[in-house]
């Protein structure tokens, strides 16, 4: 506990300090509020309008964590198969690059006509989100397993699926970790945007209606939201890494 | 019941020959070395024996049965330790015996004290000195099922006095222990030391240059190792490692 709060004082200052000049120039020049508003009449908005906006939240919440949860499933399958596989990484890599390179503000609207307005379509943005860093982290992590791990195996007598479960996956670990958490940003990203384009409710629903109607503070409000929303999400993903991984940092106190 | 014999086996890779005409074999509970300089091949030759490639020619049996070109019928302790470093050392140990076999935390258990290593089994590798990483290796290779072991070098990376004390424990967990070893080094000392037979190998292409047959009683104290006969056959051994022509005068 001393040690985050001795690492995150300066962090902490630096966005203290934003807000105090965010307010103090908002003043200033009165900037009106559906111009920029003050932090202030944000965080007032935030708290007053909770009842407005609170079945979006859960919406968005709901929506994020199950097309995460589809988008790493994918990820991870994706990533198992194309290295036990060489043949298929060979067929498929390239297309799982250009798959990243499909704009999504123009898939949705297409994947809406075709699918209507229901979750579908919005998993399947989610998921195409998300996917990607985790099967590309993953491969990456279960092809540099150590050369010196490997020949021991060999040399043991383990089967490619001994090779598979005792070394190579819990040695891609730590690298799928990482393809989780920038994913878990991602995918909150996912669900907003997926929403813009058709949905009952959801933050992005929230934040188009408060646009469009000039209520720039909700807008702001909205965009709080997506952004302690990621934050939450990479920090459940770094607790359970911590559980997972735990030896990378068990002991290194008494080794010096 | 272990014996590994090695005949007429050849390997070659690019057209280059690695290994020329290698006989030699490993009696029960006997302890075998092979001697040779840095790059004459001796990792092929544990390769070939582990099954990793099938040689050019030449046949491997262990008690009778061919194991040229099958994998996971030795036990092998490699140069560097190769610990699994998600793993604990008591998981580490056990690794051998879970690949081929049945693991036995138990068994496991008590050799790690019998080993020096109590009080660490819950700990992870990178927490170990590098002695201690080695001794957990062999641990580990010691548990494993298969009546031979191969050891590559196992103590080349070590500094000189924590290899005496290593070669000494080797020596005292072995005698209790006992299995055939197949033991490879560049160190002539280290060679006589520890074996019951001493195998020279030549330059690339590596041949069996001579065979020497150990005297040394048995248990060998640290003292054996600044006796004068120790140093006569380091010399006699060198010799025919320099020469490179095994004509020096028999002695086996």
């Amino acid at each position: 506990m001393k040690q985050v709060v001795l690492r995150g004082w300066r962090p902490t200052l630096v966005i203290i300090l934003l807000f105090i000049l965010w307010e103090s120039a908002s003043r200033l020049f009165e900037i009106p509020e559906w111009l920029i508003p003050s932090p202030t009449q944000v965080w007032e908005e935030g708290i007053a309008g909770w009842s407005v906006y609170n079945h979006h939240l859960y919406s968005t919440i709901l929506l994020t964590v199950t097309g995460f949860l589809i988008g790493s499933s994918v990820g991870i399958i994706v990533a198992i198969l194309l290295h036990v596989i060489p043949i298929f990484r060979n067929m498929f890599y390239p297309l799982i690059i250009f798959s990243q390179n499909i704009p999504i503000i123009v898939l949705a609207p297409l994947l809406v006509i075709w699918f209507g307005f229901g979750m579908l379509p919005k998993l399947i943005i989610i998921t195409l989100v998300c996917f990607f860093p985790i099967a590309v982290s993953t491969m990456d992590g279960l092809r540099q397993t150590s050369t010196e791990l490997l020949h021991y195996t060999k040399m043991a007598g383990a089967t490619k699926r001994q090779t598979f479960w005792k070394l190579e996956w819990p040695h891609a670990l730590p690298s799928l970790f990482s393809g989780l958490k920038i994913s878990a940003t991602y995918s909150v990203m996912g669900a907003v945007i997926s929403e813009w384009l058709g949905a009952k409710e959801g933050i992005g629903v929230y934040m188009t209606l408060a646009s469009s109607s000039f209520r720039t503070d909700r807008v702001f409000v909205a965009i709080f939201l997506i952004m302690l929303l990621s934050l939450l999400f990479f920090a459940l993903i770094t607790l359970i890494e911590k559980r997972v991984v735990a030896w990378k940092t068990k002991g290194v106190e008494t080794n010096g | 019941m272990a014996e590994l014999t090695l005949q007429n086996v050849s390997k070659s890779f690019d057209n280059q020959l690695i290994l020329n005409d290698i006989n030699l074999s490993v009696g029960n509970e006997e302890f075998v070395s092979v001697l040779g300089p840095s790059g004459s091949g001796k990792s092929t030759l544990f390769n070939l024996i582990g099954g990793l490639y099938q040689p050019d020619q030449g046949e491997i049996t262990l008690d009778g049965d061919t194991i040229t070109g099958t994998r996971g019928s030795i036990s092998y302790m490699p140069q560097s330790p190769s610990l699994f470093p998600w793993r604990t050392i008591v998981d580490n140990v056990m690794l051998g015996s879970e690949i081929v076999g049945e693991p036995d935390r138990e068994a496991a258990m008590n050799m790690l004290k019998k080993a020096g290593l109590s009080g660490y089994e819950n700990a992870y590798p990178h927490q170990l000195s590098g002695g201690m990483k080695q001794r957990a290796a062999f641990v580990r290779s010691l548990l494993s099922p298969q009546p031979l072991i191969c050891l590559d070098e196992p103590f080349s990376a070590l500094d000189e006095f924590t290899r005496l004390e290593m070669q000494k424990w080797l020596l005292d967990l072995w005698s209790e222990h006992k299995r055939s070893v197949l033991f490879v080094t560049h160190n002539i000392e280290e060679a006589l030391f520890l074996s019951d037979r001493v195998i020279v190998l030549s330059e690339r292409p590596a041949t069996v240059q001579k065979e020497f047959e150990v005297p040394f009683d048995r248990p060998r104290e640290e003292t054996l190792l600044l006796s004068e006969e120790m140093l006569s056959w380091k010399r006699e051994i060198y010799q025919v490692l320099k020469r490179g022509d095994g004509s020096g005068a028999s002695r086996g």
